[in-house]
């Protein structure tokens, strides 16, 4: 889950980073109060998920609360990378010297946190040239001790007093990565002002399946309304814009069955992923979901290992029967009570495929119809 | 032959009186897996199926020898049921549990390293060595013993794919599943390397999926193998920066896509399946 600049923020400074001062703002009126509290030159800052704010027009800076107001009114009409602005960040405009990039986050590869650090801060770190970025893979039993932050600050080139800011921010940021449960925070571009760091920018993700340990973070919204719906019933779901719906159980299978229909020229609407052990009920939630999103085929790809084939096809039946299903369905079964469940299909005048891309194709010719 | 485990290997649950660990502890039992034990704090002393009961792993592994744990365990609790199997000197731990937090998992896979045990998962189907021995979840009816390895990041998928092998007269050596999440025990490389070695198993299929590098990293290593590979790769369909359901199954930052891990895996001499059921012709070739 990522958190917005301004959370982000508000944990550095909790951990005693230094942030430039600022304040979270909704409204133009409130962003001119902002600017005339911090005085001076502000930067009105856009607050989306998304990267790339200043190209897009989301960062401005005013030099008046009147200024300010304009700023702010502007940003909040517009969309940044195609997403809507509800929330600003107005701060100081800070001196800059130098810009750094600082980041803590999980190699899947390394199974463990990595340290990612350049002097070219800035700019997105996937455009920095590989010799001036250091990383630094962390042992989570031996955690981030000082002679790690010496090392880091060697290879960056720094000494002397920034060498020992280094010392001090490198073991926070990664007490607040192993804290919150992050899967990144990242400070970029952290800057050189004066004698010391300021965090100009915070990126934090969090790891969702941590969120039940961490209830000082709010939940931040980052799905269509239709994922969402889909993320409340427990199942993983994907918006794809096709025009057939499909439910698999397990998301490799949903990621196969995907593949197979596009193979066969046909357009997905969703990934679903109804889960290993979906039973009558789940199976039924997802079916209901499916329909609302209107497509023209429904394809039910199952191989029953925890799932009962009878379970998906019962609630197939009661589903039919309660509110009818407007739209052709193919369903492929197999495994577990494989024989009950396609006898439970044809008692209901439907029958189920054996054999996955068969039905796929069969899917595909119903949608070209 | 087979790869981690055998017919020899003796087995404990965590969590085995709930309802999860229940059911599958009959499943495996009815697969032939040797399991000598249940673990659920407060329940030790009583007995599923003849299986006896412990409050501890420790207890568990005073009473009998333990090879292998397999945890069903909620994701909340299941990072101290793991230090558990690894402290009392459990030397395999299959996770099944899904949704553990990652930095539960990254502390896991540390402490593994440290004691030379094997970690399996998170969120895996668990492992198969057909006819011997099955830890995990996995339909029994389709795992038959012969010549082929399956390592795969997903499960239903690969009980398609395993499926489909069977049904085309291939049995299987050993099936791995490394798990859907971000960091898990095992990668495709650790897994490939004991194929390599294993002489039962003649030819490797690798499932992979879109997201993460495990498949690039797995390409260096089957460049040196001499046994045949062949991969199928899930998510080719996938938009870049949505996350398919499993939590390590996304394009970020144009890295992880579907052509990027099929270019890598065919100059490494992979043969590449477009759809899973093409594995079985692929293999008739091959063998």
């Amino acid at each position: 889950m990522k958190l917005f600049e301004y959370m982000g923020k508000e944990i550095f400074a909790g951990y005693g980073i230094k942030t430039p001062r600022g304040r979270m703002v909704q409204t133009p009126d409130e962003a001119a109060a902002a600017a005339a509290e911090i005085g001076g030159t502000v930067v009105v800052k856009s607050q989306v998920l998304s990267g790339k704010r200043g190209k897009a027009g989301g960062i401005k800076f005013a030099d008046n609360p009147d200024q300010a107001k304009q700023a702010a009114s502007e940003i909040l009409a517009m969309t940044v990378q195609g997403l809507k602005v509800d929330c600003l960040l107005v701060e100081e405009k800070i001196k800059i010297d130098r810009e750094f990039y600082l980041a803590i986050t999980i190699d899947g590869a390394a199974k463990c946190p990595v340290l990612i650090a350049s002097a070219r801060g800035g700019m997105d770190i996937e455009e920095v040239p590989e010799e001036f970025i250091v990383k630094q893979h962390i042992d989570i039993c031996l955690e981030v001790q000082p002679y790690l932050a010496r090392e880091v600050s060697r290879r960056l080139g720094l000494s002397g007093a920034l060498a020992k800011e280094m010392a001090r921010l490198l073991p926070t940021l990664y007490k607040i990565f192993r804290e919150k449960d992050a899967e990144l925070v990242e400070i970029n571009p952290l800057v050189i002002s004066g004698e010391g760091f300021i965090a100009a920018d915070a990126k934090v993700i969090v790891d969702e399946d941590a969120l039940y340990r961490q209830k000082d973070i709010p939940y931040v919204e980052d799905r269509t309304a239709i994922e969402k719906q889909a993320h409340d019933l427990g199942l993983a779901f994907v918006e794809l814009d096709g025009n057939i719906a499909v439910m698999a159980n397990g998301a490799g299978m949903s990621m196969g069955t995907l593949d197979t229909l596009q193979h066969y020229g046909g357009k997905p609407a969703n990934f679903l992923d109804a889960g290993g052990g979906t039973g009558m009920e789940g199976t039924a939630r997802a079916l209901e979901l499916l329909l609302a999103t209107k497509p023209k085929v429904i394809i039910i790809n199952i191989f029953g290992g925890i799932t009962r084939c009878d379970d998906v096809a019962n609630a197939f039946v009661q589903v039919k029967k309660a509110r009818g299903i407007p739209v052709p369905v193919v369903i492929r079964l197999v495994g577990t009570n494989e024989k009950e469940g396609v006898q439970i299909l044809q008692e209901n005048g439907i029958e189920a495929y054996r054999i996955m891309h068969e039905a796929a194709a069969k899917a595909v010719e119903l949608a070209q119809e | 032959m087979a790869i981690i485990i055998d017919e020899n290997t003796n087995v404990i649950v965590q969590g085995m009186t709930g309802n999860q660990g229940a059911f599958h502890t009959r499943r495996m039992l009815a697969y032939g897996t040797r399991i000598v034990g249940g673990v659920s704090p407060g329940k030790g002393g009583q007995s599923l199926d003849g299986v006896p009961v412990y409050d501890t792993v420790f207890a568990a592994v005073e009473a009998d020898r333990v090879d292998a744990s397999v945890l069903f365990i909620p994701a909340p609790l299941a990072k101290d049921a793991a230090f558990e199997a690894i402290d009392a000197g459990v030397k395999t731990v299959v996770i099944v549990t899904e949704h553990i937090p990652v930095h539960d998992a990254m502390e896991i896979v540390a402490l593994a390293r440290r004691r030379g045990a094997t970690i399996i998962g998170p969120n895996t189907f668990g492992i198969v060595s057909s006819g011997k021995c099955k830890i995990g979840i996995p339909p029994n009816q389709f795992f038959v013993p012969g010549p082929v390895g399956v390592v795969a990041r997903s499960g239903t998928l690969t009980y398609e794919i395993v499926g489909n092998l069977t049904a085309n007269g291939f049995g299987q050596s050993t099936v791995v599943g490394l798990g859907g999440d971000r960091v898990n025990g095992l990668t495709f490389v650790d897994v490939l390397k004991m194929f390599e070695q294993d002489p039962e198993t003649r030819a490797v299929i690798l499932v992979g999926e879109i997201g993460g590098n495990a498949e690039e990293e797995a390409a260096v290593f089957i460049k040196t193998m001499t046994k045949p590979v062949i991969a199928y790769i899930a998510g080719k369909s996938a938009p870049p920066g949505k996350r398919m359901g499993h939590a390590g199954a996304i394009i970020e930052r144009g890295k992880g896509t579907f052509d990027g891990k099929v270019k890598v895996l065919q100059e490494a001499g992979a043969a590449v399946a477009t759809l899973p059921f093409d594995v079985p012709g692929i293999l008739k070739e091959m063998l």
